[in-house]
Order: structure tokens, then sequence, then C-alpha cells
């Protein structure tokens, strides 16, 4: 039953100074589910892109029932047997094409096939592999014009038509509903018994639970845990992903004095429990949670970026309902953005003018930029916030992860505000600047109040004076920062605990 | 390591060299080029393509681009001689009606672009389309002077007047009699406007913001909608003054001319990423992409090229100023990595 399919030993790979997997370890036997589980950031879909033929690895290897297996590309990844279904459903569906010419797309797009289709033909193969997914739509309307569950079935009966041999699901149920999830379900365990090793990434615990035969724990570009056998240790999987070992920090909990920002009857989406919230100036609350939680939803409704579903916000007691980023920043409320490559590096800019991005307005005479002053604000910021750089001159590409986080955090404190919200400001950050991030943003949070996001707890540990914990957008925990009971805090993040009562949370 | 300081230096100042080059090659070669008149002429004849080219620089900035310049351009040079020629105005009524079609034009242009998300460059070829018809429907597709014959039947008896066409004709005293056309004078104040709004002034940094990371930028609180539709303004209203030259200088309303305007000005605005080594747009780099291409044109039709050889030579410039900007600096930034 289980021969290995699929072996990788000792992967690495480095994006420039960025080492995204560390020595990765692991087989994939043949007929099993393998659940991958690992935070933003693990390095999950890098060793995706890598056995998928996107990347190739620095070091290390991979074999493929027992022979070497180097792919260069996507095709002869597929070619070797090796299928990928990929988390952003787009890139598997072509929208202006009909559902058949989906569903066949490998099929037209090997070299060697006939010239011209024929329709009827194709519809009949088409239909079969429709049906052995459980998949029922019309064939001849475009995927553009179905919703996005359809679209994510027609890419995982793409995939299974393909005849894998490892079949590599990213996240498959993100956007099916539980029926669609279940059917999903019904075709693994036969392609299971056909034999095919299935690499299956996922947070959701409910799927984990369903279909995983073993759990692969991933962080920081490692394998931290590795589950198999009859009874799964799912919380230790959870454990091992988001780190058992949490830092010694000692934080000196500040209770802040007056409310700053509440969240009253904020509901996150119209199905979803209401969040209430109080933040009080001097004091650092982590908002914490899987991906899906509702983590991001609310820092973007908190910046103008989207609407709540229903309830209020009060900044200072007035309403705040921001329109956009400027009015939010208008009124006093600054936002770090997660993702910093995609949401706040400038590549083409110096290290000054990245930092001064949001207060041009502050660095300038009539429109015209102060330079002396912009150089020495922004001396003083890359001193204290500690950017190893030559000056605030050099380009911002040319320093590593960690210092241009600073810089991106740094941006937010050249001008005092009232709430700064840091969505994952750790993020692809080494252990020196995040000490060096964390600690800056204690140390000037007397005046305003601070809400920082992050999905690693140990993070949420190190910079925080409360924890809240988000589960399927609402509140299932609440702590402060003063001997927290560990398996207490990762029960509730992994949404094993009973979701708490609003009552109840608020003591 | 000395590889890589030759390398850098040659980006860098490669192209202000080889500008350097030919006009030493065709002051040697080419009788009469080197003189002030010779060099004022090179001026005058990228004038109006640079004034264009330093609006076009502008949309470049935030990651846009407009295809309508060119028709702008034509555009209000029919409508300055219509309000002339046709409906007897000033010349100050011409040329503000001028800048205003041309403010609105870029108007519509952001509009298109931010509001309906249509794709920068279809919206600005729908616009050109649009704008080339639009211009010959008052006049049924003729050209206008004095004189004409209007669609109603009577004539045309307005004229253009002198001192709109002081704009496109009259000359300045510079230790020489008559030497600096005006035209050249607009054209070195536009460049000096657009390089110090871009480089030092906040809006510009905005701007640039917008083109190096559109979703930074408006993270930090920027409007992105708004400066967009500045740029296309910019653009349109620098395409505007540029018709409004031309008409001065050829004193008819000419429905034939302006056809190679937005190459021209689009060649030189490209031309400009490869000056400095900057490998974006910038306004200096795009007044001297105008110039190094009417250096080489003025140099080699002194030296007896045939007329139809300049579109050739223009796009070889365009396409090694290409590779400059894109194979040899991208090179550099990948291996700082």
């Amino acid at each position: 039953m289980s021969d290995v399919a699929c072996e990788i030993s000792r992967l690495e790979k480095s994006f420039g100074p960025n080492q995204v997997l560390r020595g990765i370890d692991m087989k994939l036997p043949s007929g099993q589910v393998s659940v991958l589980m690992g935070a933003n950031g693990a390095g999950k879909s890098t060793l995706v892109k890598i056995l998928c033929g996107v990347h190739s690895p620095d070091t290390g290897h991979i074999k493929l029932f027992g022979s070497p297996f180097k792919p260069r590309s996507p095709i002869e990844a597929s070619r070797n047997g090796v299928i990928t279904v990929h988390q952003s459903i787009n890139d598997g569906v072509i929208p202006d094409l009909d559902v058949t010419s989906n569903l066949l797309l490998d099929n037209l797009a090997q070299p060697g096939k006939r010239m011209f289709l024929k329709r009827a033909e194709m519809k009949a193969r088409a239909a079969k592999i429709a049906k052995s997914v459980g998949f029922d739509a019309d064939l001849d309307v475009a995927v553009s014009r179905l919703g996005i569950a359809d679209r994510q079935l027609i890419a995982i009966a793409r995939a299974v038509a393909c005849n894998p041999k490892l079949l590599i699901l990213d996240e498959p149920t993100s956007s099916l509903s539980a029926v669609e999830a279940k059917r999903l379900f019904e075709v693994i365990k036969t392609l299971k018994r056909d034999g095919v090793a299935i690499l299956y990434i996922s947070h959701r615990m409910s799927d984990i639970r369903a279909i995983a035969d073993r759990i692969l724990a991933m962080r920081d570009g490692q394998i931290s845990g590795k589950f198999e056998g009859e009874n799964l240790d799912y919380e230790g999987a959870v454990t091992a992903m988001l780190g058992q070992k949490m830092s010694d920090f000692k934080i000196d909990v500040a209770e802040g004095s007056s409310p700053v920002l509440q969240l009253s009857d904020l509901r996150l989406s119209d199905e979803s429990d209401p969040v209430e919230i109080t933040v009080s100036r001097g004091e650092i609350v982590a908002i914490t949670g899987l991906l899906g939680s509702g983590k991001s939803l609310l820092s973007s409704i908190l910046f103008g970026l989207e609407k709540p579903a229903s309830g209020k916000v009060y900044l200072e007691g007035t309403i705040f309902e921001p329109k956009s980023p400027a009015d939010a920043i208008y009124r006093g409320v600054h936002m770090s953005p997660k993702d910093r490559a995609n949401n706040a590096v400038v590549g083409d800019f110096d290290i000054e003018a990245n930092l001064t991005l949001p207060f041009t307005k502050n660095f300038s005479n009539l429109g015209f930029i102060d330079r002396k002053r912009q150089y020495s604000v922004c001396s003083d910021m890359i001193d204290t916030i500690g950017i190893v750089c030559q000056s605030g001159k050099d380009a911002i590409e040319t320093l590593s992860g960690g210092n241009q986080q600073k810089v991106i955090v740094g941006r937010w404190l050249l001008k005092p505000c009232k709430v700064l919200i840091l969505d994952e400001p750790f993020q692809g950050v080494d252990i020196k600047a995040r000490r060096d991030i964390g600690g800056h943003i204690r140390a000037t949070s007397d005046n305003r109040a601070t809400l920082v996001f992050v999905s690693e707890l140990d993070e949420a540990i190190e910079i925080a004076d409360r924890i809240i914990v988000l589960h399927e957008k609402a509140i299932v925990g609440e702590h402060v920062n003063r001997n927290i009971d560990l398996s207490e805090l990762l029960s509730q993040v992994s949404g094993n605990s009973n979701p708490l009562k609003q009552a109840e949370v608020i003591e | 390591m000395k590889k890589d300081i030759l390398r850098e230096f040659a980006i860098r100042f490669g192209f202000i060299i080889l500008a350097g080059l030919l006009v030493l090659f065709f002051s040697i070669f080419a009788n009469g080029f080197a003189g002030p008149r010779s060099a004022v002429f090179i001026f005058q004849s990228v004038a109006i393509t640079g004034i264009l080219a330093l609006g076009v620089t502008c949309t470049l900035v935030v990651d846009g681009f407009d295809l309508s310049i060119g028709s702008v351009a034509t555009s209000a040079l029919m409508l300055s001689a219509y309000m002339m020629v046709v409906l007897e105005q000033s010349a100050v009524v011409a040329v503000i009606a001028c800048l205003l079609m041309g403010a609105a034009v870029g108007f519509v242009n952001g509009i298109l672009i931010v509001k309906m998300r249509v794709p920068d460059l279809l919206a600005t070829l729908g616009m050109m389309f649009l704008l080339i018809g639009l211009q010959r429907i008052p006049t049924e597709g003729r050209s206008i002077s004095t004189g004409m014959r209007l669609p109603g039947g009577e004539v045309a008896d307005g004229t253009f007047a002198e001192g709109f066409l002081w704009l496109g004709r009259h000359r300045i005293d510079l230790f020489l009699e008559k030497l600096i056309p005006v035209p050249v004078i607009i054209f070195l104040a536009i460049s000096v406007l657009i390089w110090v709004f871009l480089e030092k002034t906040r809006h510009g940094r905005l701007m640039y913001a917008i083109g190096s990371n559109e979703r930074a930028a408006a993270l930090a609180g920027t409007n992105v909608f708004n400066y967009k539709i500045l740029a296309y303004m910019i653009s349109g209203v620098t395409a505007s003054i540029g018709g409004i030259l031309l008409a001065a200088r050829l004193g008819r309303g000419d429905i034939a001319s302006g056809n190679n305007l937005l190459l021209d000005s689009v060649a030189a605005a490209l031309i400009g990423f490869a000056v400095l080594g900057a490998a974006k747009p910038n306004a200096f780099g795009t007044a001297i992409g105008a110039l190094f291409v009417g250096i080489l044109l003025q140099g080699l039709t002194m030296m007896n090229a045939p007329y139809y050889t300049q579109d050739f030579v223009k796009g070889a410039v365009l396409v090694v100023a290409l590779i400059f900007t894109f194979a040899l600096s991208s090179r550099v930034r990948g291996g700082s990595h």
C-alpha cells in the first residue's frame, strides 16, 4: 500500500536574501492524503511551486517513484504525473471559454493533436470528466458566467482527468460549500483507492479531520511536525504549525487609560456573530486567528477599505466610518498593511521617499519637497528604529526584508496618530528585526491605541498587552497577556473550543 | 567589480556621450552644422514634439499612456483656425479655447481610465479616433483658411490674428538678430516646469509612487484617481499647446498636418528612459531624447540623407534606447539582489 510516490530531501530555496525553504524532508506515500499545514509565509506555496515546476530548488533532491525529478516547467511536471490545483482559482480556468473546452484544456494544449475540433466528441469526453467529480452544469456555458465554486470544481476535474500520480490541492475547499466539499472528499477517496498520492494544503480543521491520513506541519521553511497513525494529534499539529516555542519575552502589561477605538456590535459578515472590541490609549492589542478568521477584513474596515456588514466603530467617542485610507489617515488612524512587497514598498524610491510617502504634505512647502527636513527626520527614524543602510538615499530594494519592514513600519511612526494598526508587521522578518520593530512599537505606544494583527502566536505574546482570538469572523477568546494558558489559546485559534458568547469573553 | 563600474557609467552617461559624439561628428563632416543658427534650427524642429513628449511623460509616470496627444494637437490646430477664421475671435480667445479643449480631453481620458476602468491604451486610442473624426466635421473635411467657402455657403472672412502668428513665427534677438523662435522658448519653459513639477514637488513624487506601486500609494492615503486624471489633463494641455504652436507656424488650419506628432513624441519620451540611466519616465530625459532625434536628423539631412529615411532613423534610435533601458539597466538591477 504505502510505497512512496514522492520523496523530498534537504530541499532549500532562497529568494534574494530571503531563505524561504530551509531543508525540507518529506515523503508522500501513494494512496494516502498527506495534509500540509502552515501559517502564512511558512513556505507552503514555494514548496508547491517547486513540485509543479514553477521554481527550481537551490539545493536538495526530489524523487518521484525512485527516480530523480527536476521539472523545469509546469508542463514537464504534469507529464510526469504531478498535477497541481492552485489556490487562486483563476489560474485553473479560462473564463472566456466554455466548460467543455476548459475541462479538455490539457488535452487541447498537447502537441501533435488534431488541428480541428470535433464538438460532439469533445462534449462526450467533457461530460465524463465532469461526472467524475460530480459536477453537473451546462457544458456549453462560458466559465465566466459560473460562480467561484463551480470554477473550483472545474479546475479540480481537469486535474483529475490528467491521471495524476501525485495530486497537489492548494486550499481546494476555500470557496466550496459544505456539500461541494463533501463531494470533493468522495473524489479524493476514489483517487486514494487508485493509488494516487495526494498533497492537501489546508487550514480548515474540518477538512483535515475528514480526509487526512497524515499531517505535516510546516513552519519557517521547515517541517516542524509529522503526525501519522490511527489517531491523529490535530492539536499537536496546530501547535507545530504555530510554533511550540513560545518566547520568554516579558511584557510589562499596560492597562491603558481612556478608550480610543471602540467597535460596537460590528458584524464582519451577515451571518457572523457581532464583534465588540475596545482599545485604550497606551494599550497594544493583538488580534490573532487563522487565515479566513476575519483578521484582514477587520483591518480593512478600520482603514476605510471595506464596509462592515453592520455595526459601528467609534474613534474617541465619535462615529468613525472612513471612506478611504486618506480619510482614515486624516482622522488619525494609521495602518501599515500586510504583504509589504505588494502593498507598501515603492520599489523605485529610496528609503527617505518610502518613509515619507504618506506625509509628503508635512515635508513640503507650497508643494515643494523640503529635502533638508526630510533628511533630518528620516535620519532620526533610521537611527531609532535601527535600519541597516549606508544612508537614507539607498534604494529600498537594496535592503533585506527585515530592514524594508522597518522602513514600512517607521513610515507610520513619523507622525503621531490616535490609532496605529499593524497588519502582520513581522511577516518575512528575522528575529532580530522583529525584536527591533516590536521594541520600538512598545516604546512609542503611550499616546495612542495600537492594534496588531498577527497569525503567529508568539509574535502576539511578544508585543501585546491583550490578545484577542478571532475564528470564523467572531471573537472566540480574549486574554490579558499575563501567564496565558497557551493550550487554551491554541485550541481557540484552531477553532476547537466552543465559541464563547460575547458576554463571557468580556469579563 | 571594475566591469560593474564601467557598465554603470555606460548606462548613466552613454546616451549623453553618444549625443555629444554625434554633434562632434556632424560638426566636422557636415558643412554648416556647427553654429548658433543650426543649433536653433534643431531646437525649433523638436519644440512641438518635445512639448507633446513632456505631456506623455507625465502619463507614463503614473504608469499610464496617452495615445490621443497627436489628435489633441491637430484638434487644437483646427480649433484655433476655426475660432479665428470662421468665428472671427481674437488670438486670446482662440488660445484659451484650445487649452480648455486639451484639458477637457485629458479629463475625459482620465475618467474613462480611472472610473470606467478602460485600459489606458484603449481609452486613449478611442479618444484619438474620435478626435480625428471630430475635427473634420465642422468644415466637412476641408482645411481652414481665410476666404474658404463654408458648408452653409458663405465665405469665411476671418484671419489669423497677428498675436497668434507671433507665437509660432516670432524670433527673439539674442546676440544675433532674430535668433530664437518663440516655440523654442515655450518648449524650454515647459521642460523646466514639468521637470520641477515631477522632481521637486510632492505631487510629482506621489505620481511616481503611483507608477511604481499603485496599491502602496493608495494605502498611504494618496488619491490615486485624482493624480491619474491630473496626469492626463497635463498631457492634454501640453498637446493642445503643441497644436497652437503648429497652427501659428502654418497660419492655416491644415487638415493633413501633424500626422507624425504621436509617434515622434512617444519616441522622445521613451528615449528619455535611457538618459542618465533613469530607466523610468523623466522630464529631463524626454527633452534630451527629443533633442537627440533632432540633432541626428539635422546632421543627416545636412549630409544629404534623403527625407524618406527619417522615420527609419528615428525608429532605430528608439530601439537602441529601449535596449539601453531594459536590457542593460535591468541586468544591473537584477545583479544587485
